[in-house]
C-alpha cells in the first residue's frame, strides 16, 4: 500500500427507500489521516452515506472502498472501521473498561495486550480513573470519550463519527471538539465526521463536503466554502449571508450588472468570470453581512461600491459587534454586523439608511430557485 | 439516557397535585383485597395453629416431621422448577422471534400467544388428556404410522405435567421478555457489530444480558404461579407428580382436617413470599440495565 492511496474512496455511492432517493450519487476520496466533514440539513443523506460506510446499510447503486479494498458487500464486523454513535451506544451491562476491551476481546487479543492497549485507550481521553464505572455512572461528555476509546482502541482503519456532540451543551461541545481533533491527530486517524452544525464543521475539519438532497454540493476547506460559494445553497448554508435575486448584464471583459427593479449593481470581474453566467440569467448576488456597511445620510458614496436604500428594523448588540437586520424596498430582509464603538452612531427601528459593500465583495451565483424570490 | 431515564422517574409537582387529588379511586380496590384476600389469609394462619383447639405448632411440626409430606414439598419445586426451564426454553426464542419481525408479524404471533390464554385452563388440559393419553391423538397416529408397537406412556408422567403447565404459563413468560427485548435500542447490536462481533457473538454478548431483566421477571412470574398449581398435575400427572395444592385439598375436602390444610397452605404462602422477597432484591438487576430497558 502506497501512502498516496486514499483511506476511503466512494463511487457512485446510491441509496434509494422505495421511490425516495436519500443518497443520489456521491463520489469522496478521503486520504489517510484526513478529517472530512459531512455536513448539510436533516434529511440530506450524510447519515444514510456513514452507516452505508459503516456497513449497517447495504448500498443500492455505487461502491465503498477502504484502503484500496472493496467493502461494498462485506459485513459490518469484518470492516474493521471504528464509529462513534450519536448517543453513544455504550453497553450499559459493562464497565467502561469493559467496553473499550470489548473490540479486543472480539478480535481474541491476549489479556495482557487487551488491557494494556485499554489503560492507554482510557490515558488518551484522560479517564484513567473511570475505567471501573458503568455507564450510567458517567456524564454525557465522560461517555462521550468512552465512546471515542473504544472506537479507537482497536486501530481502526477508518474512524467514523454521527453528530457525536449533538446531545451536548455548548459549553462541553467546544472543549469535546478541541478533544476530538487532538485524539485523532495524535493516532494520525483517517475520521469521516457527520455535523449539522457549521460552525463545528469549520472548527474541525480538513476538508467539508457540503449535502444537499442526497449529493455533495460542494468539498472543499471553510476558506473555499465561505468565500468561494459553489451555488446558492452553499452561500446559505455556510455562515450568514445577504442574498440579493435579479438579472445579470454583463458588461464586456469588465464583469457585468446586477439588475433589480430600480436598482443597478455593479458585479466584479472576477466574480462575473466564475459565475460565468448568460446575460439575462436569474441571479443571486451574495454579500457577507461582515463586508457590508451602512451609511448614514450625510456621508458619501466610496467610488467602486455599490449601494441600495434600507430601513433599520432590530438593532441587536452581539457583544463585539453590533447586528442590524434591515429590510430592502420590496420586503427583502438582509443584515449587516459592525463592530461596536465607542461614541459611535445609533441607529434605531425606522431609520432610512443606505447600505453599501465593495464591488469585490459581491459574489455572483446562479439562481436556480427564482420562483421562491 | 442515564439523566433522561432519571428525570422520568421524578413525577412532575403538577401530576403529583393529580394524584393526590384521585388517591380516594384505590379504595375500593383496596376494600376487596382486604375483605377477600388478607382476611381469609389471616384467618387462615389463625386457623392453622387453634384447629384442633390446642394445635399450637403441632400441625407444622406433622407437616415438617413426615418424609412423604417433605418429598411432595420437593416435589412441587422440582415441577416448578421444571415448567420455568420448559417456559424459558420455548419462550426466550419466541419472544426474541416476535421483537425480530415486523410490527404486523409480531401482532400475530401475541395472539398466538394469547390465544390459549382466552380458553378455560380446565379446558385446555382436557385438551391436553385427548392428546396424550394411551388411546390419544399421538399415540394413534405414530401407531397408524407403524412408528412404534405400543402406546408410548405420555400422561400420568411428569413430563405430562409439565407439558400442560407449561402451555398454561407460557404467555407470563413471554410477555415480559418480549417487553423488554423490544425495548433494547437497536443500536447497541449495530454497535457491537462495527466493533467486531459476529452476529452470534453479539446476541451472546450483548443482546442476551440486556434481555435479562425480561428473562428474570418471567421466571419469577411463572414459578411462583407454578408452585400453586392444581388441576393440571390431578388430571395429567401420575401418583408420584402430587404437588402440595392437592395434598391441601385432600387434607379439607376429604379428611376435614381443616387444620393440617391451612398450616400446609400457610408453608406454600411463606415459601411464595420469601421467593419473591429474595428475588426482589435480585431484580435490582433492572436498575443496571437501567438505560438500556428505558429508550
Amino acid at each position: 500500500m502506497t501512502s498516496e492511496q486514499p483511506a476511503l474512496v466512494l463511487r457512485d455511492l446510491r441509496k434509494t427507500f422505495g421511490s425516495a432517493v436519500a443518497v443520489d450519487g456521491i463520489d469522496l476520496e478521503v486520504r489517510r489521516g484526513e478529517f472530512v466533514t459531512l455536513l448539510g440539513p436533516s434529511g440530506s443523506g450524510k447519515t444514510t452515506t456513514l452507516r452505508m460506510i459503516a456497513g449497517f446499510m447495504s448500498p443500492s447503486g455505487g461502491s465503498i472502498e477502504i484502503d484500496g479494498q472493496d467493502m461494498t458487500r462485506v459485513p459490518p464486523y469484518r470492516r474493521d472501521v471504528g464509529m462513534v454513535f450519536q448517543n453513544y451506544a455504550l453497553f450499559p451491562h459493562m464497565t467502561a473498561a469493559q467496553n473499550v476491551a470489548f473490540p479486543l476481546r472480539m478480535r481474541r487479543q491476549s489479556r495482557p495486550d487487551v488491557e494494556r492497549r485499554v489503560s492507554e485507550a482510557l490515558d488518551l481521553v484522560k479517564l484513567r480513573d473511570l475505567g471501573g464505572r458503568y455507564p450510567r455512572q458517567l456524564s454525557g461528555g465522560q461517555q462521550q470519550r468512552i465512546a471515542l476509546a473504544r472506537a479507537v482502541v482497536f486501530q481502526p482503519r477508518l474512524l467514523l463519527m454521527d453528530e457525536p456532540l449533538g446531545a451536548l451543551d455548548r459549553k462541553l461541545r467546544e472543549s469535546l471538539q478541541l478533544e476530538i481533533i487532538r485524539v485523532s491527530r495524535e493516532l494520525g486517524a483517517t475520521v469521516l465526521y457527520v455535523t449539522h452544525d457549521q460552525e463545528e464543521a469549520l472548527v474541525m475539519s480538513d476538508r467539508i463536503a457540503i449535502f444537499s438532497e442526497g449529493r455533495i454540493e460542494q468539498l472543499g476547506n471553510g476558506e473555499d466554502l465561505y468565500d468561494r460559494p459553489a451555488s446558492l445553497f452553499v452561500a446559505d448554508f455556510i455562515g450568514e449571508s445577504n442574498i440579493l435575486r435579479g438579472r445579470y448584464e454583463a458588461d464586456g471583459a469588465d464583469g457585468g450588472w446586477m439588475t433589480r427593479g430600480p436598482w443597478r449593481w455593479r458585479v466584479g470581474r472576477v466574480a462575473a468570470e466564475q459565475a460565468a453566467l448568460e446575460a439575462g440569467a436569474a441571479a443571486a448576488l451574495v454579500i457577507r453581512p461582515e463586508r457590508t456597511r451602512i451609511l448614514d445620510g450625510g456621508s458619501d458614496l466610496v467610488p467602486g461600491s455599490n449601494v441600495v436604500d434600507a430601513t433599520v428594523g432590530e438593532v441587536l448588540n452581539l457583544g463585539p459587534d453590533t447586528k442590524y437586520e434591515l429590510t430592502l424596498e420590496g420586503g427583502q430582509r438582509v443584515s449587516v454586523r459592525e463592530p461596536r464603538e465607542r461614541g459611535g452612531r445609533e441607529l434605531h427601528r425606522g431609520d432610512q439608511v443606505r447600505l453599501t459593500w465593495a464591488v469585490e465583495d459581491g459574489l455572483l451565483l446562479a439562481d436556480r430557485d427564482v420562483t421562491s424570490t | 439516557m442515564t439523566t433522561a431515564g432519571e428525570t422520568r422517574r421524578r413525577t412532575p409537582p403538577s401530576l403529583a397535585g393529580k394524584r393526590d387529588r384521585w388517591s380516594w379511586l384505590v379504595i375500593p380496590a383496596t376494600v376487596f383485597l382486604a375483605a377477600f384476600f388478607l382476611v381469609p389469609l389471616v384467618a387462615m394462619v389463625i386457623r392453622s395453629v387453634t384447629d384442633p383447639v390446642d394445635a399450637g405448632i403441632s400441625n407444622y411440626e406433622r407437616f415438617f416431621s413426615q418424609e412423604a409430606y417433605a418429598r411432595v414439598l420437593v416435589n412441587t419445586f422440582w415441577i416448578a422448577v421444571l415448567s420455568t426451564a420448559a417456559c424459558l426454553a420455548i419462550g426466550y426464542p419466541f419472544a426474541y422471534l416476535m421483537s425480530i419481525v415486523p410490527g404486523r408479524w409480531s401482532g400475530l404471533l401475541l395472539i398466538a400467544v394469547l390465544l390459549p390464554f382466552w380458553s378455560s385452563l380446565l379446558v385446555r388440559t382436557f385438551a391436553w388428556q385427548v392428546l396424550l393419553r394411551d388411546t390419544g391423538v399421538i399415540n394413534r397416529f405414530l401407531l397408524d404410522l407403524g412408528l412404534i408397537d405400543e402406546p408410548l406412556t405420555l400422561i400420568r408422567t411428569t413430563g405430562g405435567v409439565i407439558v400442560g403447565m407449561s402451555h398454561i404459563l407460557l404467555p407470563f413468560m413471554v410477555l415480559p421478555i418480549y417487553a423488554v427485548m423490544r425495548r433494547i435500542d437497536p443500536e447497541f447490536g449495530r454497535a457491537a457489530a462495527n466493533l467486531g462481533a459476529s452476529p452470534f457473538a453479539a446476541f451472546i454478548r450483548v443482546f442476551v444480558p440486556l434481555s435479562l431483566p425480561g428473562v428474570l421477571a418471567g421466571c419469577l412470574l411463572v414459578f411462583v404461579l407454578a408452585l400453586g398449581f392444581y388441576i393440571t398435575p390431578a388430571l395429567l400427572g401420575g401418583l408420584g407428580d402430587q404437588m402440595i395444592s392437592q395434598l391441601i385439598v385432600q387434607q379439607i375436602q376429604q379428611r376435614l382436617d381443616w387444620g393440617f390444610g391451612t398450616a400446609m397452605s400457610v408453608v406454600l404462602v411463606g415459601i411464595t413470599l420469601a421467593i419473591l422477597f429474595i428475588s426482589s432484591r435480585a431484580i435490582r438487576l433492572q436498575d443496571v440495565f437501567g438505560s438500556a430497558v428505558e429508550d
